[in-house]
């Protein structure tokens, strides 16, 4: 496997994080296999349970930079992606670039910013550029947004509508520790202390080279198959009230090669499918039983048990 | 055996080779039933087995709630198969069922709540006592189908489930078939298979999320269209009944116009105000002038002074062998005759065969062996220039000459003036006919009535305005009383070329009356003393002769050319819809059989086919319709593979559809130790042949010959 030089420091960043992150190993694994795929990561959990750690941490040992950006209700589109002041020595405006203009950037309580705000920093997820005052600025590359959101419903938050929401490649959970990693963690060092020590694992090269050598993972026509009749299903089953897009199928190959380059295979099984669907299907699926709001991790793992694997 | 397994088009067809010479065994004389019983009974197994493959690769849970769409639907179908009835069903019910219907929509637009329960009960209870107050019972036709209707109008009124619903589709598919009790005609057909189409196509809509009208229509259309074939199965091999299959005993007869066994002043005035089709003819050659169209049909030969009758010795006597010697070409031709309950055939004069299944009287009145109940179809030869029974036999002449005594005093004195002058019998018939065509004598379809007991005296002196039956009449009175013997013929005269189907039709309004006079010599010789005063009507047909004033039917003076046109048409798709649907009867039926090599054609033989048929039918529909779901080569691999996973599932290990082949064999390898090398390795060498790109050193059939090995050889 050419290029396999990378995957043990692709093992080590997932180690690392993990002595930070205590007891999450495969939401640490999904965090990377989104990056890997080139995709962006919401995490969604009550306050306190590490998402800022976590991302911080990611952002350490992969070696890139990173801002932190607290979304509150009265920030504003040029808090992030920066703004022209007129320069009265040079008699011109300069441009301050925001804190958008970085390979990775923690969008923390994004709900909590107006629609207008979250819709900047979804373009510019989407375009992988902004456009301020009329020019269009290239962001750097590689670029990842990781955005936490609280799930209680706050008053004066604004919930991501489903449109935005397929824009994360994967939603994932952070859950509370169990026993013995909460033990650990609180007769631990303090977490900011430890990031700040965490050594970067790999370069930007590396994971450059790593992105394009997901794209390569190779899919079989049976693999294939099983996605499609996944994604057919999601749009008959009649307890979902709309099936999966085409895109979030695309999401689902893609993710799908990244765990299987993680696991150090070059070729896509079922198993990969299964393992990241959960994260990559379930908020884009909606459904009800017995009147009631079912969550969509729970749609997305009845999905996996209804479908065949061919 | 695995190499069929891979190929389920392969097997299917060997199986095809199997049951295709059963179904065909028929073919073959002194084939044993048992064979066909097989034959079909493979058919059906394999067609069920291919659709249930087809419907566990697309089975989904279907159990929704009934949309306001599918609401919607279900009242236009109710609607559609409602509407013919309306007008049959009393004024009442039809109100009331409005009603109901008008109820439910308001309930769907959420402006009336349903009935309570109390309220339904009540009026279902006085809707069937009105019903039974209306016809005096239950059951029948009539009472049937008005109970029917209100019951579903009432059931609309309750629809709460799914369920109800579908209890009403299959309401509206009886009401269908209810519609076809009194109706058979091209146009209801066509309304019918919308009815069926929308009725479908509302049941799909059940079974949908989120129905869309052009989604069901479609597939409803698609499953009509795949049920084609098991239709003309059932069509043409389905046993027949001699008779009409709901042809209750008072349904039959009492209105329909046509001729009848008497003829009497102003009989055939009131046909001639009926459009309706009495026969239709199509021609092998071309089809002879309108001035030699003489259709026969009874005769009379015993007069009281106003009835002519058949009189009692005609049918049932001894029959006297057809005598009749063509002098020109026979014409052949085919006839299908309108029902009309009574037991004549029309020919075209005179007839030189007979069809099976009647019989020709001495008269040369083809009689059908049994009243004409449905629409028959039967092939006639006719000479339209004969001699015939030059030597009659005394009784018969005699029987020409009776008269009624002391009637028609001036008539029989006229006669014998004719009789003494010492003419030849043929100059007397020029005399007579000579005093109808320069005497005052008028052809119309309303002359005046004729009071008088002496008829032929009062029309021949007095009104001398009259319709064919009156010169018929008073031309053989004369003929009787001047000594030559002569008797009525009725029938059709004429008739219009339909340009558009090419065969003539004959309608009621052609009905004519007309003599026949023997002469030594000559033997009966047809005399028309209607052309005589008339001769537009034997020429061009009553149309060009019934003067504008007098009621014809606007079908049959063909006035505007539009019209008429238009006419023949939708005359022309009647006919073909008779003669190719309705008219396929028991004859016909026999008769497609004995084509197809088969003779024996009792019930029993035609179940048998009926089953055979229907088998090849379904598989046929089968195996075309799902085609595409049939996967067309399945690999290898994953027969062995599905090989595999049955083996441990017998030992236990049951995989799961949707657990991956790795996962599968981890946890086989947990649970069973003993396995966990040969199923992983097994799994590995799957996933190598299925998940991996292809491997130029190791083709996969390689592969997959060694996979089947490893699978055979794990011991479980």
């Amino acid at each position: 496997m050419k290029d396999a030089s990378f995957l043990p420091a692709i093992h080590r960043v997932i180690d690392q994080v993990g002595t930070v992150i205590l007891g999450k190993h495969d939401q640490v694994r999904l965090a990377i296999a989104c990056l890997l795929a080139r995709g962006h990561l919401l995490i969604e959990d009550v306050p306190g349970v590490g998402k800022t750690t976590l991302a911080h941490a990611i952002a350490k040992s992969l070696g890139l930079d990173f801002h932190r950006v607290q979304f509150t209700s009265d920030l504003l589109p040029n808090d992030i992606l920066g703004v022209s002041v007129f320069d009265m020595n040079a008699r011109t405006f300069t441009f301050h670039p925001g804190p958008i203009f970085t390979r990775m950037i923690l969008a923390d309580e994004i709900n909590r910013a107006t629609p207008k705000t979250q819709s900047a920093l979804l373009e510019a997820m989407e375009e992988q550029q902004v456009t301020i005052e009329g020019e269009t600025r290239r962001l750097p590359e590689p670029f990842f947004v990781i955005a936490t959101q609280n799930p209680s419903h706050q008053i004066g938050t604004f919930e991501l509508p489903e449109s935005q929401l397929d824009r994360f490649l994967m939603r994932i959970r952070l859950g509370y520790p169990d026993a013995d990693a909460e033990r650990a963690l609180l007769a631990g060092a303090e977490r900011r202390t430890m990031i700040d020590d965490l050594p970067a694992c790999m370069d930007v090269a590396g994971l450059l080279a790593l992105q394009s050598q997901v794209r390569s993972v190779f899919v079989a026509p049976a693999l294939i198959d099983y996605v499609q009749a996944l994604l057919a299903h999601t749009r008959r089953a009649a307890h979902l009230t709309s099936g999966l897009s085409p895109r979030a199928g695309l999401a689902l190959l893609n993710g799908a090669r990244a765990w299987a380059l993680i696991d150090g295979r070059n070729h896509v099984e079922p198993e990969d499918v299964q393992a990241i669907l959960p994260s990559v299907a379930g908020h884009r699926l909606h459904g009800q039983a017995l009147g009631a709001t079912v969550p969509g991790q729970e749609l997305a793992e009845r999905l996996l048990a209804e479908v065949a694997v061919p | 055996m695995a190499a069929l397994a891979a190929r389920p088009w392969l097997r299917e067809a060997l199986w095809g080779l199997l049951i295709v010479p059963l179904l065909a065994a028929p073919l073959f004389a002194g084939a044993p039933r048992a064979l066909l019983v097989a034959g079909s009974a493979l058919a059906f197994w394999r067609a069920f087995a291919i659709s249930r493959r087809s419907l566990r690769a697309r089975q989904h849970d279907a159990v929704l709630p009934l949309s306001l769409h599918s609401g919607w639907m279900l009242l236009a179908s109710l609607a559609v198969v409602l509407v013919p009835h309306s007008t049959r069903l009393p004024a009442w019910l039809t109100l009331l069922v409005v009603l109901f219907i008008g109820w439910r929509i308001a309930v769907m637009r959420r402006r009336l709540q349903p009935p309570p329960r109390a309220l339904l009960v009540a009026m279902v209870s006085a809707a069937s006592g009105g019903v039974f107050l209306q016809y005096g019972t239950l059951f029948g036709r009539e009472p049937g189908v008005a109970l029917l209707a209100i019951m579903i109008a009432l059931k609309l009124l309750e629809l709460k489930s799914r369920r109800d619903a579908i209890v009403l589709v299959f309401l509206a598919y009886f009401l269908v078939i209810t519609n076809f009790l009194y109706s058979q005609t091209l146009p209801t057909a066509l309304l019918m298979l919308l009815a069926v189409w929308l009725v479908t196509s509302t049941m799909i809509g059940f079974h949908q999320r989120q129905p869309a009208f052009r989604q069901t229509a479609s597939l409803a259309g698609q499953l009509l269209v795949q049920a084609i074939p098991l239709m003309v199965v059932l069509f043409l091999f389905f046993p027949r009944l001699p008779g009409p299959l709901w042809g209750l005993p008072r349904d039959g007869g009492q209105n329909v116009t046509g001729l009848s066994d008497s003829m009497s002043p102003g009989s055939f005035g009131q046909l001639s105000a009926s459009a309706d089709v009495a026969f239709r003819v199509e021609f092998s050659g071309p089809v002879p002038r309108t001035a030699e169209l003489y259709w026969r049909g009874p005769v009379f030969w015993t007069f009281d002074g106003r009835l002519w009758t058949v009189g009692s010795s005609a049918s049932p006597g001894p029959t006297v062998a057809p005598l009749v010697r063509p002098i020109s070409e026979p014409v052949a031709y085919t006839v299908t005759l309108e029902p009309h309950f009574e037991r004549w055939l029309l020919a075209l004069d005179m007839p030189t065969a007979v069809p099976p299944e009647a019989r020709a009287g001495v008269d040369f009145v083809l009689l059908a062996n049994a009243p004409v109940r449905t629409r028959v179809r039967y092939e006639g030869r006719a000479a339209l220039d004969y001699r015939v029974n030059e030597n009659e036999t005394e009784a018969n002449l005699r029987r020409a000459l009776q008269l009624p005594a002391g009637l028609n005093p001036r008539s029989v004195a006229l006669a014998a003036e004719l009789r003494a002058s010492g003419l030849e019998p043929e100059q007397i018939v020029d005399r007579v006919l000579s005093r109808f065509r320069d005497e005052p004598f008028f052809y119309t379809t309303n002359p005046p009535p004729l009071a008088s007991e002496h008829t032929v005296d009062q029309f021949l002196f007095e009104t001398r305005r009259g319709f064919c039956e009156h010169y018929a009449s008073a031309f053989t009175v004369l003929m009787r009383a001047a000594g030559l013997p002569a008797r009525v013929v009725t029938g059709y005269q004429g008739g219009v070329v339909n340009p558009v189907g090419n065969y003539l039709v004959v309608r009621q309004a052609e009905a004519h009356a007309w003599s026949e006079v023997w002469l030594a010599g000559r033997g009966w010789v047809r005399i028309d003393p209607t052309a005589a005063v008339s001769p537009l009507r034997v020429e061009s047909g009553i149309a060009a002769s019934i003067s504008i004033d007098d009621p014809l039917p606007m079908l049959v003076r063909g006035s505007l050319p539009m019209l008429s046109r238009a006419g023949f048409a939708v005359d022309a798709v009647a006919n073909a819809w008779n003669q190719w649907v309705l008219s396929y009867n028991t004859q016909r039926q026999q008769q497609f059989l004995r084509n197809l090599g088969l003779d024996s054609t009792d019930w029993k033989s035609l179940s048998v086919l009926l089953l055979a048929g229907a088998a090849a039918a379904t598989l046929l529909g089968a195996l075309l319709a799902l085609r595409g779901l049939l996967p067309g080569r399945r690999d290898p691999a994953v027969l062995a593979w599905e090989r595999l996973c049955r083996k441990l599932a017998r030992a236990g290990l049951e995989r799961s559809p949707s657990e991956g082949p790795h996962a599968f064999a981890s946890r086989v390898a947990a649970a069973r130790p003993d396995l966990a090398p040969a199923v992983l390795a097994i799994a590995d060498a799957y996933v190598q042949i299925r998940y991996r790109p292809a491997d130029p050193g190791r083709p996969a059939a390689a592969l997959a010959d060694e996979l089947r090995r490893r699978i055979r050889r794990l011991k479980t």
